[in-house]
């Protein structure tokens, strides 16, 4: 065992050897990584990693970075100011500039936040961290060892509507329950969080059973670090039920102080706009702009002319079509690095995808190339895998299944269902982060079909009735995906194949039996081997046929210097300014 | 005057019951639930159900209906599923945008319908007339969503005139009073706000006033040209009375009475007009609110934003019921 590395990794690097750090970062976690080990994989594996930032550093225009606030359009609007009793990206947008993790990524690298570095046991099951020095609250108090475990006591003594999932998810997620978990808000698991001790600058925390989620849940933006200051002024007993209004101390800047580069000024509810302003005394290099604001626009329409007009700096989830215009108009759209998954499901509840056969002839059916280059945004590229090329645990030697319909039409015939009908559900008022245009998409894959002799049955379905059908097995074929919270190949994998459900209807206990041994093994790099394993084990059952991985786009003004963009949008707001003409 | 007014407010109370009665079985009729919208994606079925019986889904219908009523008529319509806030609280921030823009609108269309109508019932059959008339039926054919996409890339986007989107300028400091943002900065002397807030205003309630513009022009045009062929008109005329006092008391009086009822009913329309108007201006007001909590399923923000503005328009459509007693003497209610 031994520490991860101290420094924060830029972007700067150039992807291969940032590649190569990143497997040094993580070998770090295991038992006997020496932390700058190269030779476990060579760097070429992973170009489809974070692209390498190809425009200069500009020159700040100092006067507007004091003045201007700049403003970004966000389509929704956050939940809560605390990050802990929320589990949605627009929520953790805002939050993440406010406070900081114990762990943070660097691209997909796990890399250190509030702890410069950190040990874990064996069975990791004790995890410690040794915190920076000099760190200050925006309320002044210290950051020390004491105040993450405050933290961590507190978010495992929720009572009542606290412990609702609607709630607080990622806790009961990554933690199974409270100190006093409550069947009646929907949590039954005992908390495997074993309490945390401090020393000085270190905090221990301990759990009574390792799950794959750790470190990846230190990362997480429910996670984030509370100042103590704001911890003393909350009761935590404003929610009895899950619909309880959350408290008040979430709906309004006050009470709570994080240690990031940037501190609330104003949640203004009736203008659907969070104000927050630098942070003089941040660890970090200072914020480039004094104020910035998320402002809520309804869609990406709106978005986009709010761009264009002037009246916002920058806006996430770029619809794909809109991309080449904006460049052409001189916006800036930075392509991100993938990580997520779309697939299409092969659902075995009705029992005529339950043949082998019939869904190796779909994947060769469909020609998963030109959906990732005509309808995704750029960046993307094929999925062979339930997971982006960039975690630990990727697997070369799955099976993989190329755009062939000669084949899929002679397998369909062998198999002798040569007149297939099958049920292919869409989702039609949504645009996800790893699917932008559900329609388009499907489109394709429905004429790949329809090309092969299968009939397909269009059903679309708005997006809230739509997790429902696909979770509860009415459709045959189905659109969905993830976008993972951290480096973690369980974070993809334990997302769908844990146990037999519904939503996919196959029952295969190797594959069960597999993912519950790889997720309760604490050594990161025995762990891959599993993941290795269950990948070419998962795509050789094929529950259904992983088709991209494609990064959302964002986009921003031409006067303005970008952050660093993040596969897991997580950007840092505090590297971007407004840069002075040229 | 008294009873008519109780009787009136009796009959509201049956409506709004009826009202909610049916939203309340429609919203429960539609497949997927909340719960959905309230964890991600990827939270398991049993975490779902779970949720949903902490949330009270799984009870009988008819109980669901009992408990929403045993709270609603104490004024409390539950919080929020998708913000976490009360509805009370979504309220009172989001009102007084949609007001704001109603009453611009609602201006709009008055002060230019009626002159308008009345010019062209006056000057009938001249270019004035004919550019009215066809110039209506243009507003109203014109769905209000593609009218406000245009005025935006036209005034906004190309020409650069006006902003896009907001109520004001984001990061615009502002003292809140009455939550109309060009009313509050006359009271408080921030004239800056109050002009931003009415560069912001315009294109958005240009485009909510098309329809009642059209509508009031016509029927203005119409009523107007009726009351000038009336006996009483040419008595008035033929008795020697001055063309200004003809015009006031008898022509403009008598025509205003279908006028009054319209936009009674216009106003109705305004808010459903609002909420598309307020999605592509991004305004923030109910409209958009309710657009939104539709497609979450948010139930509670639905019914009682619904039954909020169903009682605002049937007050409004009582105070236009009462106010044809001061317009017309013939239909003046005697308590």
């Amino acid at each position: 065992m031994r520490t991860s590395r101290t420094t924060l990794a830029r972007r700067a690097v150039a992807a291969s050897a940032s590649a190569v750090i990143a497997l040094g970062a993580l070998a770090a976690c295991g038992s006997e990584g020496d932390g700058e080990d190269e030779d476990t994989q060579n760097a070429e594996d992973f170009s489809f990693e974070c692209p390498e930032r190809e425009d200069g550093e500009r020159a700040p225009d100092e006067a507007a970075n004091e003045e201007q606030p700049f403003i970004f359009g966000t389509p929704g609007v956050p939940t809560s100011l605390d990050p802990v009793l929320a589990s949605d990206g627009e929520t953790f947008r805002v939050t993440r500039q406010v406070f900081d993790t114990l762990l943070d990524h660097d691209c997909t690298d796990m890399v250190p936040g509030l702890a410069e570095s950190y040990e874990q046991n064996d069975e990791g099951t004790e995890w410690t961290f040794h915190l920076r020095e000099g760190v200050t609250f925006h309320d002044g108090v210290e950051l020390d060892g004491e105040a993450v475990c405050a933290n961590f006591d507190r978010w495992n003594n929720f009572t009542g509507g606290y412990q609702s999932p609607s709630n607080t998810y990622y806790w009961s997620n990554f933690f199974r329950g409270f100190a006093e978990s409550d069947p009646e808000m929907g949590v039954e698991g005992e908390s495997i969080y074993d309490g945390c001790e401090a020393d000085g600058l270190t905090a221990t925390i301990r759990i009574s059973e390792y799950t794959a989620n750790f470190p990846g849940a230190f990362s997480m933006a429910t996670t984030a670090i509370v100042s103590p200051g704001s911890l003393e002024q909350l009761t935590d007993d404003d929610m009895d039920a899950p619909d309880s209004p959350l408290p008040e101390y979430s709906q309004e800047a006050g009470v709570l102080a994080g240690t990031g580069p940037y501190k609330y000024v104003e949640w203004d509810h009736s203008e659907n706009a969070v104000t927050l302003e630098r942070y003089d005394d941040y660890w970090g290099d200072p914020a480039g702009v004094k104020t910035i604001i998320f402002r809520q626009i309804g869609d990406g329409n709106a978005l986009r002319q709010a761009l264009e007009a002037g009246d916002i700096h920058g806006y996430d989830l770029v619809s794909p079509a809109d991309v080449q215009p904006l460049i052409d108009a001189g916006f800036q759209v930075p392509t991100r690095g993938v990580f997520n998954i779309l697939y299409l499901s092969y659902n075995q509840v009705s029992g005529t995808l339950g043949d082998h056969a019939i869904r190796e002839a779909l994947s060769y059916a469909v020609d998963r190339e030109r959906i990732v280059n005509s309808v995704l945004p750029p960046g993307g590229s094929v999925a062979t895998q339930f997971m982006p090329p960039s975690l630990e645990g990727w697997s070369e030697d799955v099976v993989q299944y190329e755009h062939d319909p000669e084949r899929a039409t002679e397998l369909l015939a062998d198999a002798g269902a040569e007149d297939l009908e099958l049920e292919f559900c869409y989702p039609t008022d949504v645009s996800r982060p790893y699917m932008p245009n559900p329609k388009d998409i499907f489109d394709i894959i429905a004429q790949n079909l329809e090309d092969a002799g299968v009939t397909v049955e269009a059903t679309p379905i708005t997006w809230v009735d739509y997790i429902d059908a696909t979770n509860q097995g009415e459709c045959e074929l189905y659109l969905l995906g993830w976008t993972g919270d951290f480096n973690e190949a369980y974070n993809f994998l334990g997302t769908w194949f844990q146990t037999e459900t519904t939503e996919w209807g196959f029952d295969n206990p190797e594959i069960f039996d597999g993912l519950a041994e790889a997720a309760s093994e604490p050594d990161a790099d025995v762990r891959a081997e599993h993941w290795i394993e269950l990948n070419e084990m998962i795509m050789e059952e094929l529950p259904g046929l992983p088709i991209s991985s494609s990064p959302p786009s964002i986009a921003f003004a031409p006067e303005v210097y970008p952050p660093d963009v993040s596969p897991l949008t997580q950007e840092d707001f505090s590297e971007l300014y407004f840069a002075a003409a040229e | 005057m008294l009873r008519y007014t109780v009787k009136r407010l009796l009959q509201l109370v049956v409506a709004l019951l009826g009202l909610s009665l049916l939203l309340f079985a429609w919203f429960k009729s539609l497949p997927g639930g909340p719960e959905n919208r309230m964890l991600p994606d990827n939270a398991t079925d049993q975490q779902r159900e779970a949720l949903r019986e902490a949330l009270g889904l799984d009870e009988p219908v008819w109980t669901q209906y009992g408990e929403f009523l045993g709270r609603a008529v104490r004024l409390d319509f539950g919080n929020s599923l998708s913000s976490g806030r009360p509805i009370s609280t979504e309220l009172a921030d989001r009102l007084p945008a949609t007001i704001e823009l109603s009453l611009w609108a609602i201006a709009i269309a008055i002060g230019v319908g009626i002159p308008l109508g009345y010019l062209a019932a006056r000057k009938r059959g001249t270019w004035l007339d004919f550019t009215a008339v066809s110039g209506s039926l243009i507003g109203i054919c014109t769905p209000v969503f593609f009218l406000a996409a245009m005025l935006k890339v036209v005034f906004s986007q190309n020409l650069g005139w006006l902003p896009t989107a907001f109520r004001l300028t984001p990061g615009t400091d502002y003292t809140d009073v009455t939550g109309l943002r060009v009313l509050d900065g006359l009271i408080t002397g921030e004239f800056d706000v109050a002009w931003n807030a009415a560069m912001h205003l315009i294109l958005p309630a240009i485009a909510l006033a098309s329809i009642p513009l059209a509508v009031i022009t016509r029927i203005t045009r119409a009523s107007v040209l009726e009351v000038l062929g009336e006996d009483y008109v040419r008595t008035a005329d033929a008795k020697g009375l001055k063309a200004q006092t003809i015009r006031g008391r008898h022509v403009m009086k008598n025509a205003m009475l279908p006028v009054v009822t319209v936009i009674g009913l216009l106003l109705g329309s305004l808010f459903a007009g609002a909420v598309l108007t307020e999605s592509v201006f991004s305004f923030g007001g109910v409209g958009s609110f309710v657009y939104a909590a539709t497609t979450e399923r948010d139930y509670p923000a639905l019914m009682g934003f619904i039954l909020v503005i169903a009682v605002s328009y049937v007050a409004l459509n009582l105070i236009v019921d009462l106010s044809y007693g001061f317009l017309d003497p013939r239909v003046r209610v005697r308590s």
